[in-house]
């Protein structure tokens, strides 16, 4: 095998031994640590619930390979809205920006000055308006709680809401303890929530009724399979798949099945239809 | 094995072994004959350096006088500089996320910087947690302690930096900015996020108890990427003197990479090069400061010159 065969040759040379004993423990003991701090990368990837990323931000494990920490997005915020995490006190990533609406909410400056200052794509740079920004949603959480469930007219989150009528808007209702008032029931589509966390900020409650909640936790979503059949109706004008039977209605005996309206017949009366009133 | 000091090594003049205590007199002496500023020139320089680093971000949030932007990790100058430190982008490509932004633009720039002047003399003259750990090692000499602790092996470094990069890549996040001490203390100083400093004592106390020069000058990821960056760098020190070195062992002493100085101090004999080349030396230029013969000198990689005798040539003691 070797050509000198006074050495041992490979493996068993005492240098070489030497050196594998060496990498080895190296290699032993970085992989310790390293697993210590895999596992304080994952638990810190859990961001709690009322921390809330800067516009833009990517996905939170995406946005944690992306972040550099530099702090350039706190710069650029001119309201000191974001605040960077500081070591094990704000059970945020280290470093990292966030902010808490009930604290200071985002402004919601028109060119987003924050995502542009970002230097890695953090922030998503596709996002040039403050409107395309999803930082989490409003959830009205306590109805319990929330005035204007309880019947009176606070009102507060949806008029400080940036997208007023959009965001928030008031539905009526009619209130069933009072059986002659209505009810003007906050409701959030989140589809024009930024996340800005203003309704939050201002709800006049010792504890908002509302909140901004991370997408992940207040959302659900459909399968992609899902076909909402009268948004297809309306998209292929017509039904999706051709030659389905319309089976007629049908009730027990003693329910005469609703009867087509004669042609000059009154419109029936709808006791919970206050359309038509005041419009907020 | 027994511990053999360098020049117990490197076969030093015997007339200069006995006494340590009266040696340190006299070169104490000699230091003061040379005046504070040029016994601690660079000393005082590299911490202008760091205090300047800091101040050029502090200036916005304190005075609303915007120079500079963000932190180490990056920032932005002036309104037209990116800076971007490459080890952080190393991780965040093994993370997996290819940087959109000023962030490429700015991590070269920086790497250029680096490769081109002296790969440590981030270490030295930017670094935030150098004089920490210079306040430790400090402190150890003043409590006279004696034991060096534990000393890991030289290439342990390289070993932390692989890690850091494994584990980005093993999580998919930056893992090592959880707990890197370097970006942590200085967004302490320049966020407030003073909770980190926590981090920073543990440092500290790790230099002073646990190991000499421990954090700096063996286990630090950082130090040693901006060492592998500067393998090639121009900037370096030149034992260009060394015939006139009375062995005293200040430079060791006080080098916090002592191996570099061998090589270059002790190559005549062999004809090497009097540049101190080893990639681990922060160019902190402490040496020059110390040495009371004017041994060491700043100079370029390919400067060969020597004072190292031409036969019957007396060396020379020219000012620096």
């Amino acid at each position: 095998m070797s050509s000198q065969p006074q050495k041992p040759a490979g493996l068993m040379t005492p240098d070489r031994r030497k050196f594998l004993e060496n990498a080895a423990r190296g290699v032993a003991a970085c992989a310790a640590v390293g697993a210590l701090l895999a596992t304080h990368a994952e638990q810190s990837q859990a961001l709690p619930v009322q921390a809330l990323r800067p516009p833009g931000a990517l996905p939170e494990k995406d946005f944690l390979a992306a972040c550099v920490r530099c702090g350039l997005c706190v710069r650029a915020c001119p309201y000191d809205t974001l605040k960077l995490a500081s070591l094990g006190v704000d059970h945020v990533a280290t470093g990292t920006p966030f902010f808490v609406a009930r604290k200071v909410p985002c402004e919601m400056c028109d060119d987003v000055p924050c995502v542009g200052a970002c230097p890695t794509g953090a922030l998503d740079h596709a996002v040039k308006k403050i409107d395309q920004a999803h930082m989490g949603t409003a959830v009205l959480v306590d109805e319990e709680n929330c005035l204007n469930f309880l019947g009176l007219r606070c009102d507060v989150c949806y008029r400080v809401c940036p997208a007023i009528d959009k965001a928030i808007t008031l539905e009526k209702e009619s209130n069933t303890r009072t059986k002659k008032h209505a009810r003007l029931i906050p409701t959030v589509h989140a589809e024009f929530c930024t996340g800005c966390g203003k309704c939050e900020k201002s709800c006049v409650l010792t504890e908002a009724a509302i909140k901004v909640l991370p997408l992940k936790t207040a959302r659900g979503e459909l399968g992609a399979h899902y076909r909402l059949g009268w948004e297809e109706y309306k998209k292929h004008n017509g039904p999706l798949v051709d030659g389905i039977i319309d089976l007629p209605d049908r009730a027990p005996d003693m329910v005469a099945p609703p009867a087509a309206p004669a042609p000059g017949d009154p419109a029936p009366f709808k006791p919970l239809d206050l359309n038509g009133g005041f419009k907020p | 094995m027994t511990a053999a000091t360098p020049a117990e090594k490197l076969g030093a003049k015997p007339a200069h072994v006995p006494n340590r205590k009266a040696r340190a007199d006299v070169n104490a002496l000699k230091t003061r004959e040379r005046g504070i500023w040029a016994a601690n020139r660079y000393l005082i320089l590299r911490r202008l350096s760091q205090a300047l680093v800091v101040a050029l971000f502090l200036t916005g949030p304190l005075f609303g006088v915007w120079i500079a932007r963000g932190t180490l990790a990056s920032s932005m100058t002036l309104d037209m500089l990116p800076l971007t430190d490459p080890l952080m982008l190393a991780q965040m490509l093994a993370a997996g996320h290819w940087p959109e932004g000023l962030a490429l633009i700015g991590g070269a720039i920086v790497a250029l910087f680096y490769a081109l002047v002296s790969g440590r003399a981030y270490c030295a003259w930017v670094c935030p947690i150098n004089p920490v750990t210079d306040l430790a090692h400090w402190t150890r000499q003043k409590l006279g302690i004696q034991s060096k602790g534990w000393q890991p092996r030289k290439e342990t470094r390289y070993f932390v930096l692989g890690m850091v990069l494994a584990t980005a890549a093993a999580t998919g996040t930056i893992a090592w900015e959880l707990v890197n001490p370097i970006t942590i203390a200085f967004r302490a100083v320049v966020f407030g996020a003073t909770a980190g400093l926590t981090i920073v004592i543990g440092v500290f106390l790790f230099d002073l108890v646990v190991a000499r020069r421990g954090w700096c000058s063996h286990l630090c990821p950082v130090g040693a990427f901006y060492g592998l960056v500067g393998s090639k760098a121009l900037l370096k020190i030149s034992a260009v003197n060394r015939t006139a070195c009375d062995d005293c062992m200040d430079c060791f002493a006080v080098c916090p990479e002592p191996h570099v100085i061998t090589p270059a101090l002790r190559g005549a004999p062999a004809g090497a090069s009097p540049i101190v080349a080893a990639r681990d030396c922060t160019t902190c230029g402490r040496c020059i400061d110390v040495c009371s013969q004017d041994v060491f000198r700043f100079t370029h990689r390919f400067d060969p010159r020597t004072t190292d005798p031409a036969p019957a040539v007396t060396p020379t003691r020219e000012a620096v």
